[in-house]
């Protein structure tokens, strides 16, 4: 057994170190370069300049916006949909439209939003004069939280699937009101779930780049579209790879918070 | 139990209304003869025929279900057997090593994967195309077959291949006989995630697609750039209809193994 587990483990080790530790590798390195491939912390610096920072806080101001609203979406969806009688098929529905393909759902929007579209026709009815709603931050926060929301949703029904029942009804009996049950027992033992739904909506949310380039128009809003933009618009690697390096400590610390959920690698 | 309040149900009914609508409403213009999503004429097929006479469209449709069913192969012959290897490690702190490195492409953004894979093939060398898009499309899978494989190994009695090493069994055997078809629920889910993650992907094609070569996702995305075109409306009709196929079949593959495995633990 033992030797032919090893030589079944050489090609997984040659992928891990081929695609997760030589890519990060090679993004510090090139963080360090300049554009003529020199050694400098240049690229370091501009990241600290005032535009980097304001670029930084916004995004992870939008970053929770589109969190926050997606568990406060989420998390009364989640625990309605477990106290339904079909659960698993509930579950399933809600689960479709997340794969149906992202670029889809995305282009939908172009429309639902754009000047004559149907939220457009819709508020003419009560008089409101049709106004652009695609490219302002009401129309990417509700795109992208739309797009999370199936995400969030599935962690959180797990952990509440799992809740046992008779520690709500003990709540009860002890005479704890509806609200004090939620807060001190249920929320309390469901805290895994939305930690998890939290991790795979928060960092996503920093590096979305896609919705910000169809919805909220061509601003560079978020970290993720100002690595696009280095990349690929403005071939300066080097920044582009000083910003990634920011999204992957911020990724590990993250890692960190969950670590314990991670190990023994059970997802679900 | 069952019986919600009609606040909650309209709740989840708001909720359901909002997830569905902008798919509907993508295919119900799919059918508009206007050119619009704005105001609907009258039913037509046009826009599905136009799917099909587009031969550039087809190439890239035939080119990412390739990419996809390539990726979700080989990423799950390399991720199970990495799998087996992992758990085969006596080493505690070795194996945590390696799981929590398992996992950064799966936390990792797609942006950061993307950016980090373009300068990985540009600097060996290799050209941007059909091969980086597979290659990448592998990489990032293989982590999501790793973690769908292996519960099922970790439940599994060691005694089993104990037994089966016992019984005369080579090497070969116990992987082929005993292992495999033990673990192939874990598989098949790892395999059909690996599927879907590649046709869903866009951030990491995106950046190591070069010129020539597309997919899906890239597609239309720049046909969503130049504005709206009813082809793509037919194109999300084909895609709904492919992933509730799909849907039924992952569900029926599930319940199946569901099934099995509960009756082999009463027999």
């Amino acid at each position: 057994m033992a030797t032919r587990s090893r030589s079944s483990l050489i090609v997984y080790i040659v992928w891990m170190v081929a695609f997760v530790i030589a890519p990060i590798v090679l993004v510090v390195y090139y963080s360090l370069l300049d554009l003529n491939g020199n050694f400098t912390l240049s690229n370091y610096s501009n990241f600290f300049s005032l535009a980097y920072l304001k670029m930084t806080l916004t995004s992870f101001w939008y970053a929770f916006l589109i969190t926050a609203f997606t568990l406060l979406i989420a998390y009364p969806t989640a625990y309605l949909l477990t106290r339904t009688k079909h659960k698993q098929l509930w579950l399933m529905l809600i689960i479709i439209p997340s794969w149906i393909n992202l670029l889809l759902k995305t282009y939908a929007f172009i429309g639902i939003f754009g000047l004559y579209g149907p939220i457009n026709a819709f508020l003419e009815v009560f008089g409101f004069e049709p106004t652009q709603i695609l490219f302002t931050d009401f129309s990417f926060i509700f795109v992208a939280v739309y797009i999370f929301i199936p995400f969030m949703i599935l962690p959180i029904f797990n952990s509440l699937d799992k809740l046992d029942k008779t520690l709500v009804y003990a709540a009860r009996d002890l005479g704890a009101s509806g609200w004090t049950t939620f807060r001190r027992v249920v929320f309390p033992l469901t805290i895994d779930g939305v930690k998890s739904g939290i991790q795979v909506t928060f960092i996503p949310a920093l590096s979305l780049f896609m919705i910000t380039r169809l919805i909220a128009g061509n601003k560079v809003i978020t970290l993720g579209t100002a690595i696009e933009q280095q990349f690929l618009v403005a071939q300066n690697w080097g920044m582009g790879s000083t910003i990634a390096v920011f999204l992957i400590l911020i990724m590990v610390i993250s890692m960190l918070f969950t670590g314990n959920k991670m190990r023994g690698g059970r997802v679900q | 139990m069952s019986k919600l309040p009609v606040s909650a149900r309209i709740y989840l009914a708001v909720v359901f209304v909002i997830l569905y609508a902008p798919i509907f409403y993508l295919i119900i213009y799919s059918f508009n003869s206007g050119g619009t999503m704005y105001t609907f004429e009258s039913f037509t097929w046009e826009h599905y025929a136009a799917v099909f006479e587009d031969t550039r469209l087809i190439v890239i449709l035939i080119n990412t279900v390739l990419v996809a069913l390539l990726s979700g192969l080989i990423s799950t012959i390399i991720g199970t057997l990495g799998a087996i290897g992992i758990v085969s490690l006596k080493n505690q702190k070795l194996r945590n090593t390696i799981l929590s490195l398992n996992n950064v492409l799966i936390v990792s953004p797609d942006v950061v994967i993307g950016a980090s894979f373009l300068i990985l093939f540009t600097i060996i060398g290799v050209k941007l195309g059909f091969a980086s898009v597979l290659i990448s499309h592998i990489a990032f899978s293989v982590p999501i077959v790793v973690l769908m494989v292996l519960p099922k190994l970790l439940e599994m009695n060691s005694s089993l291949i104990d037994a089966a090493h016992d019984l005369g069994a080579t090497k070969r055997d116990v992987l082929t006989r005993v292992i495999l078809p033990y673990i192939q629920p874990g598989i098949f889910a790892g395999f059909f995630l690996a599927l879907t993650y590649s046709l869903d992907d866009f951030a990491v094609t995106f950046f190591v697609t070069g010129n020539g070569f597309s997919t899906l996702s890239v597609e239309i995305y720049s046909m969503a750039r130049a504005g709206i075109s009813l082809t793509v409306n037919a194109i999300s009709g084909i895609v709904f209809l492919v992933t509730v196929l799909v849907v039924i079949g992952y569900y029926m593959i599930l319940r199946r193994a569901d099934k099995d495995s509960r009756t082999e633990v009463r027999a």
